[in-house]
């Protein structure tokens, strides 16, 4: 990589050594241009959260420009015929006037709006993709955190950016933290005074959430996305599991030229189909709402779709259960939905170090698991989306309940049954059918895979055709991680401490129904039972005709080949 | 620093963790290795090639003209007095940048898949700990930079860092003092006074108990909250009311607030006791008043007392009676504060 006497070698290879004379890039070039990422539709998901939030930064910073966020009262004068005269605050005008007066205005607001909802939800795919596949385990565990982080990031961005136009539903979303922020114990109601700069809704709360969501929260976002990068390339991507794929390297195509192409080019695909979705579909249509007055009722809306479940949480905290001890009011239908949601989002966070503790794995993993392999998790990660799925459903009981013409106490009453009754069923109908998959691989690897040609045997007997598999196949079924419970062992010192029988208990739970990996002895016997048997015959007479004595060759060929 | 590196790399003894419960069979199935390349039509015959390179180059030239489109639509669709051209000129200019956009997106894609090298490739992976020579020396450095410092053996030094460290941010949350006064006091009170009449929102006319029929809902804020030039917002945040006659037979009163309506109209706060939306949603023939935001439902026949839904306490009632003109007035203001419980209620 001699890149200081290279003249005319080519068009990039002289931009390149006109920079590299400046800045010395070969060095990073030669550390980084071949860099190999694995392929999957799958690892697209984090793209296109990333490549979402380059498209807020840039339809934002347009938006800025025009949006002035101030709660001065004003008479509205613009093009908007049905709101001509009315009162409303400067930030709810300028909304409009971009929507109404500046060309390719709504088009930004609408490619903001969607592309906010997009990131959200593509961090959110991606975070499970990553909890599915095992992708948190080490060295990953921190990458982990950060992603969660920037989920929740995500989560303030969307709040912030939507309470910013002053419209009727924002402000009664804002309403709702107030109410939230003064439940809290001790310092509510200062708090809220503070956040309002005064009594809600004062003057003061968009300009303060414009700073957040303009400035701080973006800052942090760019800040973690980029260390969540960072840590990409010094782990290099995990793959999934295949022939020639393992925990010491890394198979796939190279950043330079491949994946310049194909990332950049997804970077685009992403952008396109935003401004398609923006230029095609309104969303927020703001001037049908009207600026924000505390008591007009806007039934049946709806926050951003991620925000929904601590809504949802909200709504499903039963009657009655505000105490009133020692002369102060305990907001408990307050407290106790804030909590779940706490909970819940620490849990997440803090899983890959709980599943570590458990199976005490210190090894680097970099083979993805196929979710079968994994039932506990797999079952654990359904019980959770289950859970999440449930409070986000309680934020539209209202809708659901008019729209399928029930009652709306027993949508809400089924919904508070639900989070507790569904994550368990999903955690055992998750597990079973995990296990179930797992069963049906063994199989398919000692007896090769139903071809559905039945064929009669001399004496009469009926029998099906089984193909077996190549070596390749096969490796992809048996390539995964065994583990098995643990007793409670005593330390050095002779003692059996709580955190060991825990410990013990937790490795039942996650290891105690469990499908090895089918060995090769067990493959073996498996081949040595069917040559025992008249259903070999069978096989025979086919195999010679497409791999000539296939079985046998593929039992020798794979220890040669290694 | 690199050299160093490598060569430590090439001495430090390849570190090897536990797997815990993992289970290593002795006699697990082989890896087989990559499977072989398959080779693409692109690559095996020149038609297909050129082909796949005009398709390349065609999407490359449709993102232009997208672009360019794009330029003529944000002149050719301008935003008029007209609102329907606020959408032609959202769709076409956007229809444009999407061809602009998609059609470098999907020719670079096009472009990796079909001419750039398909056959993947292997690269070889290091354990995120750094090796043994690395780790020995940075722990030196450690060590040394302790040793110089004196950081481990001069407690007093540290000891009175580590209470600066602690104390300098407390200003930082002290400056957030003056973001706002604390209005905890505020949220006892409200506009109704004694004598404030209740008018409809928002035209502002007065209501004439003779007007309010058996059934009927009046959406109520407290006389002269309209004309306010300053706190109008904060101030119907907590006085809005909502207005409701019953045929008395229905009401069920306690007798101690039985003064508080009058023949039958009862007037109750329309700020949700739980996290202050506005309630008024009323039922008519259930006599209940449901909030839209988070469904807690409220019997106006009882005080307002919570039926279902999230809600704790009853929505307050607002006393009222007539005055000598016939006009629905405010007895006083509301006797218990409006809106979300907070602490020192």
């Amino acid at each position: 990589m001699s890149t200081t006497t290279a003249k005319k070698q080519g068009f990039l290879a002289d931009r390149a050594n006109f920079l590299d004379e400046r800045v010395g890039v070969a060095g990073i070039l030669k550390e980084f241009g071949r860099k190999v990422f694995p392929d999957h539709w799958s690892f697209m998901l984090g793209e296109v959260a990333l490549y979402s939030f380059l498209v807020l930064l840039l339809s934002g910073t347009f938006l800025t420009f025009f949006f002035q966020p101030a709660q001065t009262d004003v008479i509205y004068n613009g093009v908007f015929g049905p709101l001509k005269g009315a009162h409303m605050s400067v930030a709810y005008e300028s909304t409009l006037n971009i929507s109404f007066e500046v060309r390719g205005g709504l088009l930004m607001r609408q490619v903001h709006h969607w592309a906010a909802l997009l990131f959200v939800a593509a961090a959110g795919l991606h975070l499970l993709r990553v909890f599915f596949t095992g992708a948190f385990r080490k060295p990953r565990e921190i990458n982990w955190v950060v992603g969660v982080v920037l989920f929740v990031l995500g989560m303030g961005g969307g709040f912030t950016g939507y309470s910013l136009p002053d419209d009727l539903l924002s402000g009664n979303g804002l309403r709702i933290i107030d109410g939230m922020i003064k439940g809290v114990p001790v310092i509510g109601a200062y708090i809220s005074s503070l956040l309002f700069g005064g009594e809600f809704p004062g003057e003061a709360i968009v300009a303060r959430l414009y700073g957040l969501h303009i400035l701080l929260i973006p800052a942090m976002i760019l800040v973690f996305i980029v260390v969540h990068l960072f840590m990409v390339v010094i782990h290099k991507h995990t793959h999934y599991s295949g022939p020639g794929r393992k925990d010491t390297n890394v198979v796939g195509y190279p950043l330079m030229p491949v994946y310049v192409a194909k990332a950049g080019g997804f970077f685009f695909i992403v952008f396109g189909v935003l401004m398609l979705i923006a230029a095609t579909i309104t969303i927020n249509p703001v001037w049908n709402y009207g600026s924000y007055d505390p008591s007009p009722v806007s039934a049946g809306t709806q926050p951003d779709w991620y925000i929904g479940w601590a809504d949802g949480a909200l709504r499903l905290a039963p009657s009655h259960i505000e105490t009133y001890w020692f002369g102060y009011t305990w907001s408990w239908n307050i407290l106790l939905p804030i909590l779940v949601l706490l909970v819940f989002l620490v849990l997440v966070a803090v899983y890959p170090f709980i599943e570590q503790w458990v199976t005490g794995d210190e090894r680097e993993h970099h083979v993805l698991d196929r979710p079968r392999n994994a039932p506990v998790r797999t079952a654990i990660g359904a019980a959770g989306v289950v859970f999440y799925a449930v409070l986000w459903a309680g934020a539209g009981t209202d809708l659901i309940a008019t729209n399928f013409k029930l009652s709306l106490n027993q949508v809400l009453t089924s919904m508070q049954i639900l989070l507790f009754v569904g994550p368990v069923v999903a955690f055992i109908v998750t597990k079973r059918v995990c296990l179930s998959l797992q069963r049906k691989d063994q199989a398919i690897v000692l007896h090769g895979r139903e071809t559905g040609r039945i064929i009669r045997l001399p004496h009469g007997e009926y029998v099906e055709v089984h193909e077996p598999l190549n070596e390749f196949e096969m490796w992809k079924l048996v390539d995964f991680k065994d583990y098995k419970p643990t007793l409670a062992r005593p330390n050095a010192e002779g003692k059996i401490t709580v955190g060991a029988r825990v410990r013990a208990a937790f490795s039942r739970f996650y290891f105690e129904d469990r499908i090895a990996p089918v060995t090769a002895g067990e493959l073996e016997a498996a081949h040595e039972h069917h040559g025992g048997h008249d259903d070999h015959a069978i096989e025979a007479p086919k195999a010679e005709k497409k791999a000539p004595a296939k079985k046998p060759a593929a039992k020798k060929a794979a220890p040669k080949k290694k | 620093m690199s050299n160093q590196g490598k060569s430590a790399a090439k001495g430090g003894a390849e570190h090897t963790y536990e797997g815990g419960l993992a289970v290593i069979p002795a006699d697990a199935i082989k890896d087989p290795g990559l499977e072989p390349h398959r080779v693409r039509m692109t690559d095996k015959s020149p038609k297909h090639e050129r082909a796949a390179v005009r398709q390349v180059a065609s999407l490359f030239v449709l993102s232009f003209l997208g672009s360019a489109f794009s330029i003529y639509a944000y002149f050719a669709f301008p935003i008029t007095d007209d609102l329907g051209s606020v959408r032609s000129n959202t769709l076409f200019l956007g229809l444009g940048i999407t061809l602009g956009l998609m059609g470098i997106g999907i020719g670079a894609v096009h472009w990796a898949k079909t001419l750039m090298p398909d056959a993947e490739v292997s690269e070889e992976r290091h354990q995120a700990r750094s090796s043994e020579a690395d780790r020995a020396r940075a722990l030196e450095i450690i060590k040394l930079a302790d040793e110089e410092s004196g950081f481990s053996r001069r407690k007093l030094i540290r000891r009175s860092l580590y209470t600066a460290l602690a104390a300098f941010p407390i200003p930082a949350i002290f400056f957030f003092a003056d973001l706002g006064k604390d209005q905890t006091n505020n949220l006892r009170h409200t506009m109704w006074k004694a004598g404030t009449r209740l008018v409809k929102d928002p035209t502002g006319t007065p209501i004439k108990a003779s007007d309010v029929t058996v059934g009927s809902v009046f959406h109520v804020v407290p006389d002269g909250l309209v004309e306010l030039e300053e706190h109008m917002l904060e101030e119907k945040a907590k006085a809005a009311v909502l207005l409701v006659r019953l045929d008395p037979a229905d009401l069920k009163e306690d007798p101690a607030k039985a003064s508080w309506s009058y023949d039958g109209i009862v007037a109750y706060s329309k700020i949700c006791t739980h996290v202050g939306c506005p309630v008024a949603l009323y039922e008519q023939h259930t006599h209940h008043l449901l909030c839209p935001c988070h469904q807690s439902t409220f019997d106006v026949t009882e005080h307002c007392k919570v039926v279902f839904g999230p809600a704790s306490r009853p929505l307050p009632q607002l006393p009222i009676a007539v005055d000598s003109e016939g006009y629905l007035v405010a007895q006083s203001d509301f006797n218990e504060p409006v809106g979300p419980s907070f602490w020192e209620r």
